[in-house]
């Protein structure tokens, strides 16, 4: 008999917490944990990610006229804002509306950079109703291999 | 005569099981839904979905619209924040048998579809005389 359940051979449970940890890690924060700026999963939904030199932020904005995507870094703070009219603007008498699920008006969002990203160089692009914004990070911050010179006597 | 009650009331959940073949989750995309005197217009919300990419299929009375979604990011992206966690939209519809499912016509811009589902002629609404006796 083993003496206990935590103590199975071949280690099963830590291998269940490393897959849970790998999912946490692939999967974002969920359940009980938000975002302080974004408790109510706002308008655009966004998806973060981090490459070597950038952080990349993907803002599901669709119907938007890119030139009218207001985009700002401040202090840390990407703000993205604008407005978005979905409702026809004029509306024939004989109409019947089913269904108004699509976010109408105004919208903000402020997404929380990390430390290391450079306001001066972001960029930004518009294709198929997906914004994506890319910060650089700035120089000092990208992992640098540092060469090991061999003792000398 | 209940015209399009069942396009309004049934979304992707109650959407036969067949339709949901793949295992694969997939977000519900919102929509809005318009009728005028010569048809409905449909539009949808489906951010990240090209051309190529978007499926509409009308099989029987059962509209359905489903799409990949494809960001096009590096491959070294290591994701630290998701709120998009599906890789693909789904939804479906009962359409009524006074709408023309041959004559659909969709259009695709920054990642709104709009579709129109024109009446068949004979389901327009007539106006009737009252002729007095």
């Amino acid at each position: 008999m083993y003496p206990s359940l935590l103590s199975f051979p071949g280690d099963l449970f830590a291998e269940f917490d490393a897959l849970q940890r790998q999912m946490d890690r692939l999967l974002g924060p969920r359940g009980n944990t938000s975002s302080i700026r974004a408790v109510e999963r706002g308008f655009p939904a966004v998806n973060i990610g981090n490459t070597p030199d950038a952080v990349e932020v993907y803002a599901f904005a669709p119907g938007i006229d890119p030139g009218k995507i207001e985009l700002t870094v401040d202090k840390g703070l990407l703000t993205i804002a604008g407005e978005r009219r979905t409702a026809p603007p004029e509306t024939a008498p004989k109409t019947n509306v089913y269904a108004r699920e699509r976010v109408d008006g105004a919208f903000r969002r402020v997404i929380a950079l990390p430390e290391d990203a450079d306001p001066e160089r972001v960029d930004a692009s518009y294709r198929d109703g997906v914004l994506r914004i890319r910060v650089q990070r700035r120089e000092a911050a990208r992992p640098r291999r540092i060469e090991v010179s061999g003792a000398t006597a | 005569m209940s015209t399009t009650q069942e396009v309004v009331t049934r979304a992707a959940a109650q959407a036969p099981q067949e339709q949901r073949q793949q295992n694969v989750p997939a977000l519900i995309p919102p929509v809005d839904i318009v009728e005028d005197d010569s048809g409905i217009t449909l539009s949808a919300d489906l951010p990240g979905v090209s051309r190529e990419a978007l499926q509409i299929r009308v099989d029987g009375d059962t509209l359905t619209l489903e799409a990949p979604i494809q960001l096009g990011e590096a491959s070294e992206l290591e994701p630290v924040y998701v709120e998009r966690r599906a890789g693909r939209y789904l939804r479906s519809f009962t359409l009524s048998r006074e709408l023309d499912s041959a004559n659909v016509a969709a259009t695709l811009k920054d990642g709104v579809l709009t579709l129109r589902l024109p009446k068949l002629e004979q389901a327009r609404p007539r106006r009737i005389e009252v002729r007095a006796s």
